[in-house]
């Protein structure tokens, strides 16, 4: 069990690539942790850096008491589960959940006992004589994670370990995952670009771009409040709408259409241009004409299941809506909109920071 | 209705045809290739044996037992046998070093270098370089000895090996080392207990074919070596002459088939424990 400290961990690849931009962050102990971000961000560039696959150009990592940075893999007391798995082919189950005892000499008694009792706690009991050609791809993840659990290490590293799995795999193993971290207590750091993935297991996430952590935060904080349009983009599972608005007069005039204004406009000046982030889940859809609503027409409407995004045209811009299901409108029928003046996230338009 | 039925029978025809002229075609291929096996096969048990290919007048394993009274002829086998051998034991460990080297570091300009000796390779075991070669063999003194003509033959096959088990390793996930290095494996142990087993069917067919490679050379053995005694297999065929002056092919054939068994043996066990068939380790 072990916090971990990253202090301006920067890594730049031949070619002058940054892969890390002077990052800081710190992990605390027995924390499930989500690095979260589109590929090419950094975020296993990161990760392979904390595991010591790469050597950082600058700054430091320290996991628990010590620091690490110069210490090569096998000494930093991590275990790492590969997207691939990495299951060694020529080794049956119970060999490769055991082949990290072996490299510490564990007599092979002792590292069979092992081996098969993670295996069994992990519900591999009867496949411990197959070689993982042999798996399904949610037994060779179980394998994976089996063999990170059998050397007790005081750190977990995931790569995107759920994303070789099929959707409904993917639900059931999510589950998993978080139950065995919870009951092992060990800080874990995951990588996934999905972000329901991260919503759902992290304790705290890091949202990265280009090297850089745009947001850190509970999944709430991530979701109720993403810090910039980056993070507004990235986050949820039907898209943030962004509005190009202009602060007067105390209001936001949308497109030529007045909102009513939260308190947050107050600290800035008329005529800042500014984005107006709302989810469509936020925002709701009338039949009939009311005080204050965006008229609109019907565009577009996807099935979601037990709602659907309704996408409604309002001048020139674009407006996502959900609604319950049995209760959408055709397309092409006029609407009107009423977005949730409390759920109404203003950022500037200038850098995308949140203002309110 | 008889309109269909024509177009039906028209159809049928053409296909019966193209598959006669198929057949034909590999009857006439096999044929060829066939005959010299069968005169070999043949020649061998024959007591009097020509060119033909014919069944045995006077079936006899007189040639086999020449064989054993020709003071050379089972002493080359053993000779090639300890060229493949050695030969073999270079290529295989170096060329995996290589290859694996080759396969994960960043070296600038490597995929010439490797096109490169590739290239060259064809050229040091060639007729072209055996001057060169003589005298640098010659120099170093290693005329007529074992030790010069496995250099050369290994010098000859480890671009052609090196090119071949990068590939192989190439296919290779490098999670797989850096999953061991995680757990703490020092390179040494990553080689032995990952990257050789994953790549042993690499590593075996490049066993065999280097093998094959040794088991059949000609010249550079034929330049080198001075003893008759140290003569390999190969060379030694080129003597077998009666005292007319004509070629001994009861001799020649019978030596041909034991010649050639080692090599269709060790064929056929590559091919059933490893089927030949270049993968990595992971499902596709």
């Amino acid at each position: 069990m072990a916090a971990i400290t990253l202090t301006g961990l920067t890594k730049e690849f031949p070619g002058a690539v940054r892969a890390l931009d002077a990052l800081d962050l710190s992990i605390a102990d027995g924390e499930f942790f989500a690095l979260l971000g589109p590929s090419g961000c950094g975020k296993t560039t990161l990760l392979r850096t904390i595991a010591g696959l790469e050597t950082p150009t600058a700054g430091t990592v320290r996991i628990g008491e010590r620091e690490v940075t110069a210490l090569t893999p096998g000494a930093r007391d991590v275990a790492m589960v590969f997207q691939d798995y990495a299951l060694f082919p020529h080794m049956t189950v119970l060999d490769n959940i055991a082949y990290p005892l072996r490299i510490r000499h564990e007599p092979r008694q002792a590292r069979t006992a092992r081996a098969e009792s993670v295996g069994e706690h992990l519900g591999l009991r009867a496949l411990m004589g197959r070689r993982p050609a042999e798996l399904s791809g949610g037994q060779q993840q179980r394998v994976a994670l089996a063999r990170a659990v059998a050397c007790r290490p005081s750190v977990f590293l995931f790569d995107e370990p759920l994303s070789n799995l099929d959707a409904r795999l993917r639900l059931e193993a999510r589950t998993f995952l978080k139950r065995l971290q919870r009951e092992l207590g060990v800080t874990t750091v995951f990588v996934t670009h999905d972000q329901a993935e991260a919503l759902a297991l992290a304790d705290r996430i890091a949202v990265m771009e280009a090297g850089q952590i745009r947001q850190l935060g509970t999944p709430r904080e991530v979701f109720g409040r993403p810090a910039n349009t980056f993070v507004a983009n990235f986050i949820g599972s039907t898209p943030m709408n962004l509005l190009p608005a202009v602060v007067s007069g105390g209001a936001l005039d949308l497109g030529g259409h007045a909102l009513p204004a939260p308190t947050v406009l107050s600290t800035l000046d008329g005529g800042e241009k500014v984005t107006v982030g709302v989810r469509p889940e936020y925002v709701s859809l009338r039949r009939s004409a009311t005080e204050g609503a965006l008229p609109g027409s019907v565009s577009i409407v996807e099935n979601l299941g037990t709602s659907s995004l309704v996408t409604v045209e309002v001048g020139d811009l674009l407006i996502g809506a959900t609604v319950p299901e049995e209760d959408e409108p055709e397309a092409g029928s006029p609407v009107w909109l009423v977005p949730n003046p409390d759920r109404l996230l203003i950022y500037r338009a200038a850098d995308g920071a949140l203002v309110g | 209705m008889t309109a269909v039925n024509d177009s039906d029978g028209v159809r049928l025809a053409s296909t019966v045809v193209r598959r006669i002229f198929f057949y034909v075609l590999i009857g006439g291929g096999t044929a060829f290739f066939a005959l010299p096996l069968l005169w070999l096969l043949s020649a061998s048990f024959d007591d009097t044996p020509t060119y033909a290919v014919r069944v045995p007048r006077h079936f006899s394993l007189g040639s086999f037992a020449e064989i054993g009274r020709n003071p050379y002829a089972l002493r080359s086998l053993l000779n090639s046998t300890v060229l493949a051998v050695a030969t073999m034991a270079i290529v295989v460990t170096a060329a995996a070093l290589a290859a694996y080297a080759l396969s994960r570091a960043r070296v600038p300009g490597r995929d010439a270098l490797l096109y490169a000796l590739l290239l060259l390779s064809s050229v040091v075991t060639g007729t072209a370089a055996m001057v060169p070669i003589f005298l640098l063999i010659f120099q170093l003194g290693l005329i007529d000895s074992n030790v010069g003509v496995v250099l050369v033959l290994s010098g000859g096959l480890l671009p052609a090996a090196i090119f071949l088990l990068k590939d192989f390793i190439d296919t290779i996930p490098r999670s797989y080392e850096e999953s061991a290095r995680v757990f703490g494996a020092s390179p040494l142990q990553i080689l032995r207990h990952i990257v050789v087993p994953v790549a042993r069917p690499g590593l075996a067919t490049i066993g065999v074919w280097t093998v094959v490679q040794v088991w059949g050379s000609f010249l550079t053995p034929f330049i080198l070596l001075r003893d008759p005694d140290k003569q390999p297999a190969a060379v030694l065929v080129r003597t077998f002459y009666t005292e007319g002056g004509s070629p001994n092919l009861k001799l020649i054939a019978a030596f041909s088939l034991l010649y050639s068994i080692p090599v269709v043996l060790m064929y056929l066990l590559a091919w059933s424990r490893y089927g030949f068939r270049f993968h990595g380790g992971i499902k596709s």
